[in-house]
C-alpha cells in the first residue's frame, strides 16, 4: 500500500471509518504515523469536551468554596479534595466498575460503561475540581479596589459578578488554567488503560502506540511519534490559550499585561 | 488465618468478613501495599538525586553538559508521562540486554533486531532464563523504580533549578567576598539555603508521585490495582470458599480512600516540615516566625 492509501484506510480508523483489520506485520512508518494520529482524535475529543464542560462546573465550585454558606462551602471543599487527592487512574477504575454495577440495576445505564461517555464524566469532574481550585485561588486574589470601584459604580449581585469579578478571576487564573488544560490533554491517554474497554480496537493515540510497540517489540518508533503528536497538541493549546489570554488582558497597559509563563506541571 | 475460619460456609456477618479479608490472597494485597510504599521510599530519594544531578548539569559551564541538563528538564514537558513509563520500561530493558550482549558475546554475528524480534545471546538475557522467580520479580520492580526515578527526576530537576536561582544573589556575592571558591559557595551557601524555596515544589511533586504509583500496574508489577481487580471480580462458589458477586467497585473505593488518607497525612507532614525549614530564613515566612516568637 502506498502511503496515501494507508491514510485513506486508517486515517479515521479510531472512530470506526475505513479498514476494519489493523495492520498485522511489516509495519511501515506511514502506518504507524497514520494510526497513532487517528487515535489522537479521541484525545482531542476527551480533552476538549471535558475542558469546556468542566469550565462551568469549575466556576460554580470556586464560588461554592468561597461561599459564606457552610453547607455549600463544605460540599465544594470535599469535591475538590476527593478529586485532587486521589489518582485519576483509580478514579477511572472506580467509575467504570460503579457504572458496571449501575448497569445491572437498569439497562438505562448501559451507555455509561462506554468510554466516550463514562470516561468523559470522570475527566469532566476531575478537571472541574482542579480548575475549581485554581479559580478559587484567583477569586481570593482579586484586588480589593476593583470590587470597591464596582460598588461605587452601583454594580451589585449578578451584574457585579458578570462584569467585574468573573473577568478578573479569569484573567488572574489564566496562566495556571493553561497548564491545567495541557495536563488534561495528557491525562486523556489514561482512559483506555483503565477499566474502560476499547471497542473494536477504536482506541486513542497511546493505545495504538502500545499496539505497535507490543507487536514490534521496538519502542523507539511508536513512542517518539506519539511524543511528536503530543508536543504539537501542546503547542496548539498554548497558542489558543495565549490568544484568549491576550483578549482577557486587552484593557491593561502594555507593561502590566501578564505573559503566559508556563510552569512545568504535574501529572495527576 | 484464624482458627474459626476453618469452615467459611457456616460463618456470617462480621466473622465471615474477618475471615474473608485475611485469606492468603488478601495478604498478598496487603503485601502489594507494602510494595507501593517501598517504591515510594526508594523512588523519592532516587528521583531527588536524579533531579539534583539534572539541575547541576543545567547550570554547568560546559555547554554540552548544560544542553543535556536543559533537554532532560524540558523533555517531560509536552509529552504525557504515561508514555514515558511505557517507553522507558522496554527501552531500559533492551538497553541493558544490548550492553550485556556486546560485552558477553562479542563473536555473535546475527543482527539483534530480526524483524519484529529482539534477539540477544542466552548469556546476555536479563534476568537469566535459569534465574529463580524472585529475581524476575525484583528485576521488574527495579526497572519500574528506575523509570519512576528518571521521569520524576526531570520534574525534581526543574524545581531544584528554580530553587537554586531563587537563592538571593547577595548571599553568593557575600560568599565570594569571603574568598570561597565557586564549588565551596555552591555547597556551603547555596545548597543549604535552596531547600526552603524548593520545598513547595518538591511537596507538590511528592503528592504527584503518590498519585502516580497506581501506574505500576501498567509496568507489569503485581500491585494493588492488579490485586483489587483480581480479588474484587465475581468469586464462583465452585472455586472458592468465599463466594461473592462483583465487588471490584468496593475494592477501588477502598483504594481511593487509602490514597486520600495518604495525601492528607502527607499534607500535614509537609506543612510541619515547611515550618521547620522556614525558621531563621530570610523570607517573609521566617520573618513572621521571628516576630511571633
Amino acid at each position: 500500500m502506498s502511503c496515501l492509501e494507508t491514510i485513506q484506510a486508517y486515517g479515521l480508523r479510531a472512530i470506526g471509518i475505513g479498514e476494519r483489520l489493523l495492520p498485522q506485520d511489516n509495519f511501515t512508518l506511514c502506518e504507524q504515523v497514520t494510526l497513532i494520529g487517528s487515535g489522537l482524535i479521541w484525545n482531542v475529543y476527551f480533552g476538549f469536551v471535558a475542558l469546556v464542560s468542566g469550565f462551568i462546573l469549575a466556576t460554580a465550585v470556586a464560588l461554592g468554596k468561597g461561599s459564606s454558606n457552610r453547607v455549600i462551602r463544605k460540599l465544594s471543599e470535599w469535591f475538590i479534595f476527593v478529586f485532587r487527592g486521589s489518582p485519576l487512574f483509580i478514579q477511572f477504575f472506580f467509575a467504570y466498575f460503579f457504572f458496571l454495577s449501575l448497569k445491572s440495576v437498569s439497562p438505562f445505564f448501559d451507555i455509561l460503561t462506554a468510554a466516550w461517555l463514562g470516561a468523559l464524566i470522570v475527566l469532566f469532574l476531575n478537571t472541574a475540581a482542579y480548575s475549581g481550585e485554581i479559580f478559587y485561588g484567583a477569586l481570593r486574589s482579586i484586588p480589593k479596589g476593583d470590587v470597591e470601584a464596582a460598588d461605587a459604580y452601583g454594580f451589585s449581585g449578578w451584574r457585579r459578578f458578570r462584569r467585574i469579578i468573573w473577568p478578573t478571576m479569569l484573567r488572574l487564573a489564566w496562566p495556571a488554567y493553561t497548564n491545567e488544560a495541557i495536563f488534561l490533554f495528557h491525562a486523556t491517554t489514561l482512559v483506555f488503560f483503565s477499566g474502560f474497554p476499547v471497542w473494536q480496537q477504536r482506541g486513542d493515540a497511546l493505545y495504538y502506540a502500545k499496539y505497535f510497540a507490543d507487536k514490534t517489540f521496538n519502542p523507539f518508533v511508536p513512542y517518539p511519534i506519539l511524543a511528536g503528536y503530543f508536543i504539537l497538541l501542546t503547542l496548539l493549546v498554548i497558542s489558543v490559550f495565549g490568544l484568549i489570554n491576550r483578549h482577557l488582558n486587552r484593557h491593561l497597559p502594555q507593561e502590566y499585561r501578564r505573559k503566559l509563563s508556563l510552569r512545568m506541571n504535574l501529572i495527576r | 488465618m484464624f482458627a474459626f475460619c476453618s469452615d467459611p460456609a457456616s460463618l456470617d456477618g462480621f466473622a465471615w468478613l474477618t475471615c474473608y479479608i485475611t485469606t492468603s490472597k488478601h495478604l498478598q494485597l496487603y503485601y502489594a501495599v507494602g510494595t507501593v510504599l517501598l517504591l515510594l521510599a526508594i523512588t523519592a530519594p532516587a528521583a531527588l538525586a536524579f533531579g539534583f544531578g539534572g539541575a547541576m548539569a543545567a547550570r554547568a559551564h560546559i555547554a554540552p553538559v548544560r544542553w543535556f541538563g536543559k533537554a532532560y528538564i524540558a523533555v517531560v514537558r509536552g509529552v504525557p508521562d504515561i508514555a514515558f513509563f511505557l517507553f522507558f520500561v522496554i527501552a531500559l530493558d533492551q538497553a541493558f540486554e544490548w550492553a550485556r550482549h556486546k560485552v558477553l558475546c562479542p563473536d555473535w554475528d546475527q543482527p539483534i533486531r530480526q524483524g519484529n524480534d529482539f534477539v540477544v545471546c542466552q548469556a546476555a538475557k536479563l534476568p537469566l532464563g535459569s534465574a529463580p522467580q524472585w529475581v524476575h520479580e525484583s528485576y521488574g520492580f527495579l526497572l519500574a523504580v528506575l523509570t519512576f526515578a528518571i521521569v520524576f527526576g526531570a520534574f525534581a530537576a526543574n524545581v531544584l533549578f528554580g530553587a537554586m536561582r531563587a537563592v538571593p544573589r547577595a548571599q553568593m556575592e557575600t560568599a565570594e567576598a569571603y574568598g570561597m571558591s565557586r564549588r565551596q559557595a555552591f555547597w556551603r551557601i547555596m545548597v543549604p539555603q535552596m531547600w526552603v524555596y524548593a520545598l513547595p515544589g518538591l511537596g507538590n511533586l511528592w503528592m504527584v508521585l503518590i498519585k502516580a504509583t497506581p501506574l505500576l500496574f501498567l509496568l507489569g508489577v503485581e500491585d494493588i490495582v492488579y490485586w483489587a481487580r483480581e480479588l474484587g471480580a465475581t468469586a464462583n462458589p465452585r472455586f472458592t470458599e468465599y463466594p461473592h458477586g462483583d465487588w471490584r467497585m468496593w475494592y477501588f473505593l477502598g483504594l481511593m480512600v487509602f490514597y486520600l488518607g495518604f495525601t492528607r497525612v502527607s499534607e500535614v507532614v509537609l506543612e510541619r516540615l515547611m515550618q521547620r525549614l522556614t525558621r531563621g530564613q530570610a523570607t517573609t515566612g521566617g520573618e513572621a516566625q521571628r516576630k511571633a516568637a
